[in-house]
């Protein structure tokens, strides 16, 4: 390894654009704090619904798409844009395309999406579509600002100095291109007029629905599998030190899962007044999903192979595998939850809240922290994080705290959907809705302090940030030396 | 190895990706618009009347959808708890549609005449003073608030470019047809307005005929929820697809 | 390809490039991984022959089985008839005081009743029927219409000003709004009323006059036009002079939906069975 002293070092002498990365790292490390603030209070407004505070602007119903937006597009959206910037320079050896210019209209252009997005939700501006929901202005100038995100990613590849276009960036390159596809395809609407805010969608009922969840479902594998698949395939082998395990798995899991992943969005319609053709497309191409989707989880964790060790003493590399191993977990109860008998009872439920954050939370945010310890020192040029240490803390109560809403996910969900369909002994029902209500209440307890904790370790991570920028570094006891270094530098 | 073709031409590999994420979605989306049986011939679907429209942007808006869903399922427990499973029909003037995809809540696709306006009333203001393992928000606000909808000829405007039906005469009506709706004879012809909406619900849902609020609004929508199609007249084999 | 290297460390040979320090292995394909994924094709394969599954732009391929989850619904709910048909004819045929005479018609109806109840009839009437302000008590003996089975599901089945042609209705004169009477008398009036309908003085007048054709004479209400007892010390609409004039003034009016339509004739019997168990059936 090229230990220099600082770890930003940059000996090709190359003159990347780190100054945008650092925006994103830190436009990401902000949004996913304030992300997680909304999921928690949200989280507990169930459990006591006093916390509504019996204002409009604070209700449940619209400050859930301020927690997903926040979560998903402000801060996954800033993780991916920054570590793509980041990403694409270096395995093309060339600057970013378009120059400075370009980046910041592109960062300040996706801020004040989100901005525009949050204020919108808070005062009750919405498209009604999950995941969706920010009206047809504030959906136009997201679709310039991606396109400009396009020009600079797709740009910064074709004036590479590499003969050869890296792993990452193709899932990198999918992503933001199969994301332009859905947002537009999905966001179609006429507004009632140019100085309102209300627009109608162009779809109506079944197609509205068939093409929301091909939206949704792909927003899923595609901004949060795909793009972050490609953030994995860059910081994972740079972190272990090792080269990445099989090329040629690479290629075949690449192209079956941006084919299979398009299909599988009828799941989230079983048994809805979507036919029932498909429904099964949506059903077997889910199925046939699994192993494309763990072609990405061979690649990582077996990437590794060879330098296990460093998972004792590298708190960074944990976090990136931890991350991969919920990416395993989740990419296989994803394709269970499709099947249709399962589906029965799991849709409506908790459980589908429970299956979508061991992805957000477990993947998406683990593999996350990941790339950001990984970048801070190296984009402030420091020796190192502050602390190491406080990265264990951070993985260990972030740990916690998703085991902790999982779990009390999965029981509430499949008590809820037992209780729906329960019958006494003579064949009556044995439940009303509102006892299923009543029953979730110490789960929905337990998943709030599970966001508790995942949202204290976020805040650890900030101090470490902060102090690791201010150039600071804890006196604590090191992490003992692997008994052999790594053999790939 | 041929994939050097796509490692080494950027532009190769975004057609190879965009050609690939195309396929599944058209093979999905495109037969639900060309497929005949995919929306059921089933009589009494209308468009919404206007104050049914107001009440259902108020639903998008506060975003009941995040909790209740509109989709009853073919299910034994589902019919027996919500009633008959909700066809696409039902929902072929929703735009955008609320099927929702989770029950914090109960479903509503046929919650229309299952309760009194006075309860939803008291059930929007604050829903544990009649039912107090509740977990839902409270929504006392669109007691309070007069309805805004004067241009809901604009709205339909819209809505017909997209697609749903409106006829000249609704959309001269509308404004005449949301005073109707919201206080009865006072407001004008009810016959005509009911010749232009069957089934919809007349009165003032809250109680207060001075004024027509977001609560009236809301409340007249979700007492149509489900309610147009009657099921005793439906042969169910036509309804398989 | 230049610079293909054999990894050290596990003996593999990588693909010759490097970019920003990362090289790649050319590992084969894990066969477990390969052949777990043929056989979910394979699978899907079958699936798609068996159940509705391919579309053109004008049909679909309708799988060998015929499978449609609607037609498996509608067979279910055959099967729950069948299983139940036991009980079943004796209910559509039966009216509800001969149910309750038959002890085990009578545990069908109070189960079935106890599930449509708690779905259906708590929301408003509460969960063991101990009502809330604006909508009555079932679990006492205060009947607003009558508390007889027959008069109980009368009541279920059409609904209280519900709109049903068969509905229950009454309304109270707006005596304050209307100025049937005047204020002096309206207060004196609700003295009375609220006085347990005692003395002589003008409120007694003025009741006999105005009110007693609906709540009776001695106020113990008639049900038959579903005028309630103003004796019993149950409100409403809330207790009190201040709730009394107001209703005096403006009377509100409770609505009941009508259940026919929406539940079927049986479980408009066992429910109102149930409701009928719940306190003060008469």
């Amino acid at each position: 390894m090229n230990q220099a002293t600082a770890l930003g070092t940059n000996p090709g002498a190359v003159a990347y654009n780190e100054e945008i990365v650092k925006k994103f790292v830190v436009a990401a490390t902000f949004w996913g704090v304030i992300g997680f603030i909304a999921g928690v209070f949200i989280a507990f407004q169930l459990a006591y619904p006093v916390l509504n505070l019996g204002l409009e602007w604070t209700t449940f119903g619209r400050l859930r798409p301020v927690h997903t937006s926040a979560v998903i597009f402000a801060f996954g959206g800033n993780i991916m844009l920054g570590t793509s910037f980041y990403v694409v320079q270096r395995t093309c050896r060339v600057p970013l395309f378009g120059g400075p210019m370009l980046a910041n209209i592109v960062f300040w252009g996706y801020q004040l999406v989100i901005v525009l997005a949050a204020l919108g939700y808070v005062l009750g501006i919405t498209q009604g579509k999950e995941y969706a929901e920010p009206e047809w202005y504030v959906d136009i100038i997201l679709t310039i600002v991606w396109v400009l995100y396009l020009v600079a990613f797709a740009g910064t590849l074709i004036i590479r100095k590499e003969s050869h276009i890296y792993v990452a960036n193709w899932f990198y390159l999918a992503f933001i291109l199969t994301v332009a596809v859905l947002h537009i395809g999905n966001g179609l609407a006429v507004p009632v007029s140019l100085t309102g805010a209300k627009s109608y969608t162009v779809a109506s009922g079944v197609q509205d629905a068939m093409t929301q969840w091909w939206y949704g479902h792909n927003a899923v594998g595609f901004f949060l599998t795909a793009g972050f698949l490609g953030l994995m395939y860059y910081f994972v082998p740079k972190q272990a030190e090792r080269p990445v395990y099989s090329y040629r798995l690479s290629i075949v899991h690449f192209w079956t899962l941006i084919f299979l992943y398009i299909w599988a969005g009828p799941h989230h319609l079983h048994y809805t007044a979507l036919p029932d053709w498909a429904q099964t497309l949506g059903m077997t191409f889910s199925i046939m999903l699994w192993m494309p989707s763990w072609g990405g989880m061979i690649n990582g964790i077996m990437t590794l192979s060879g330098a296990w060790d460093k998972l004792r003493t590298d708190p960074v590399l944990r976090f990136l595998v931890a991350a991969i191993a919920f990416y395993g977990m989740s990419t296989f109860e994803g394709p269970a939850m499709s099947i249709k008998a399962v589906n029965s009872l799991s849709h409506y439920t908790d459980w589908t809240v429970g299956h979508v954050h061991s992805g957000a939370l477990g993947w998406v945010a683990f593999v996350s922290f990941g790339a950001l310890y990984f970048l801070v020192p190296r984009l402030w040029n420091r020796q190192r994080l502050y602390s190491l240490r406080m990265v264990t803390w951070h993985f260990w109560i972030a740990t916690l705290g998703i085991v902790l809403y999982i779990t009390s996910m999965w029981i509430s969900g499949i008590m809820q959907g037992l209780m729906w369909r329960a019958y006494d002994s003579l064949g009556f029902l044995q439940y009303s809705f509102i006892e299923s209500v009543e029953a979730m209440h110490p789960y929905y307890v337990i998943r709030g302090s599970g966001g508790v904790l995942f949202l204290i370790g976020a805040l650890i991570m900030v101090y470490n940030f902060i102090k690791t920028i201010k150039g600071e570094i804890r006196s604590e006891p090191a992490y003992e030396q692997a008994p052999h270094a790594a053999s790939a530098s | 190895m041929k994939h050097e073709i796509f490692e080494k031409n950027v532009i190769l590999l975004a057609i190879g990706i965009l050609l690939t994420i195309s396929i599944g979605g058209l093979v999905q989306i495109v037969p639900l618009y060309t497929m005949e049986q995919t929306i059921e011939k089933v009589d009494g679907i209308r468009p919404y009347s206007p104050l049914e429209l107001a009440g259902r942007n108020i639903y998008i808006r506060e975003g009941c959808y995040n909790c209740h869903s509109q989709m009853v399922r073919p299910f034994r427990d589902e019919a027996e708890r919500y009633g008959h499973y909700s066809l696409a029909a039902e929902s072929m003037y929703d735009h955008p549609f609320q099927w929702g995809s989770k029950r914090t809540g109960p479903d509503l696709a046929r919650v229309g005449g299952k309760y009194s306006n006075d309860w939803h009333v008291a059930h929007l203001i604050d829903p544990r003073s009649v039912v107090p393992e509740s977990i839902m928000p409270p929504y006392a606000f669109l007691a309070k608030r007069e309805l805004s909808f004067d241009d809901a000829a604009d709205h339909m405007k819209t809505l017909r470019i997209v697609g749903v039906p409106y006829s000249d005469e609704q959309i001269a009506t509308a404004k005449e047809d949301l005073r109707i709706q919201g206080m009865g004879e006072a407001g004008g012809d009810v016959e005509a307005f009911l010749a232009r909406y069957p089934k919809a619900k007349i009165g003032s849902f809250d109680g207060d005929a001075k004024k027509t609020t977001e609560m009236d609004a809301l409340v007249a929508y979700l007492q149509m929820l489900g309610t147009l199609v009657d099921f005793t007249n439906v042969d169910p084999e036509t309804l398989y697809r | 390809m230049a610079n293909v290297e054999k990894d050290a460390l596990t003996g593999t040979e990588t693909t010759g490039h490097s970019w920003d320090g990362i090289q790649e292995l050319n590992t084969p394909l894990p066969k477990w991984w390969l052949y777990t994924f043929y056989a979910c094709i394979i699978w899907a394969v079958g699936y798609w022959v068996v159940y509705p599954a391919w579309p053109s732009l004008s049909d679909y391929t309708k799988g060998v089985i015929g499978y449609s989850s609607r037609a498996e619904h509608a067979k279910e709910m055959e099967a729950v008839k069948a299983s139940r048909s036991e009980w079943l004819g004796k209910f559509e045929e039966a009216n509800v005081s001969d149910i309750v005479k038959d002890s085990q018609l009578l545990n069908y109806a109070m189960a079935g009743g106890r599930a449509l109840f708690n779905e259906n009839c708590a929301p408003c009437h509460g969960a063991g029927g101990q009502g809330a302000p604006g909508f009555p008590v079932l679990a006492d003996d205060d009947w607003l219409w009558g508390g007889t089975l027959e008069s109980i599901e009368q009541s279920v089945r059409f609904g209280i000003r519900s709109g049903h042609e068969e509905e229950r209705v009454n309304e109270m004169p707006k005596y304050g709004v209307d100025g049937l009477i005047t204020k002096e008398e309206m207060a004196a009036v609700a003295d009375y009323v609220i006085g347990g309908l005692q003395g002589d003085g003008a409120g007694k007048t003025v009741f006999a006059e105005q009110c007693a054709a609906c709540h009776g004479e001695d106020g113990h209400g008639l049900p038959e036009m579903g005028g309630p007892n103003l004796s019993d010390g149950i409100w409403l609409f809330g207790a009190g002079k201040d709730a009394v004039l107001a209703q005096l003034n403006s009377p509100k009016h409770g609505v009941m939906p009508a259940w026919q339509g929406r539940l079927d004739d049986v479980s408009i019997k066992q429910v109102s069975i149930y409701v009928h168990s719940l306190g003060g059936g008469q």
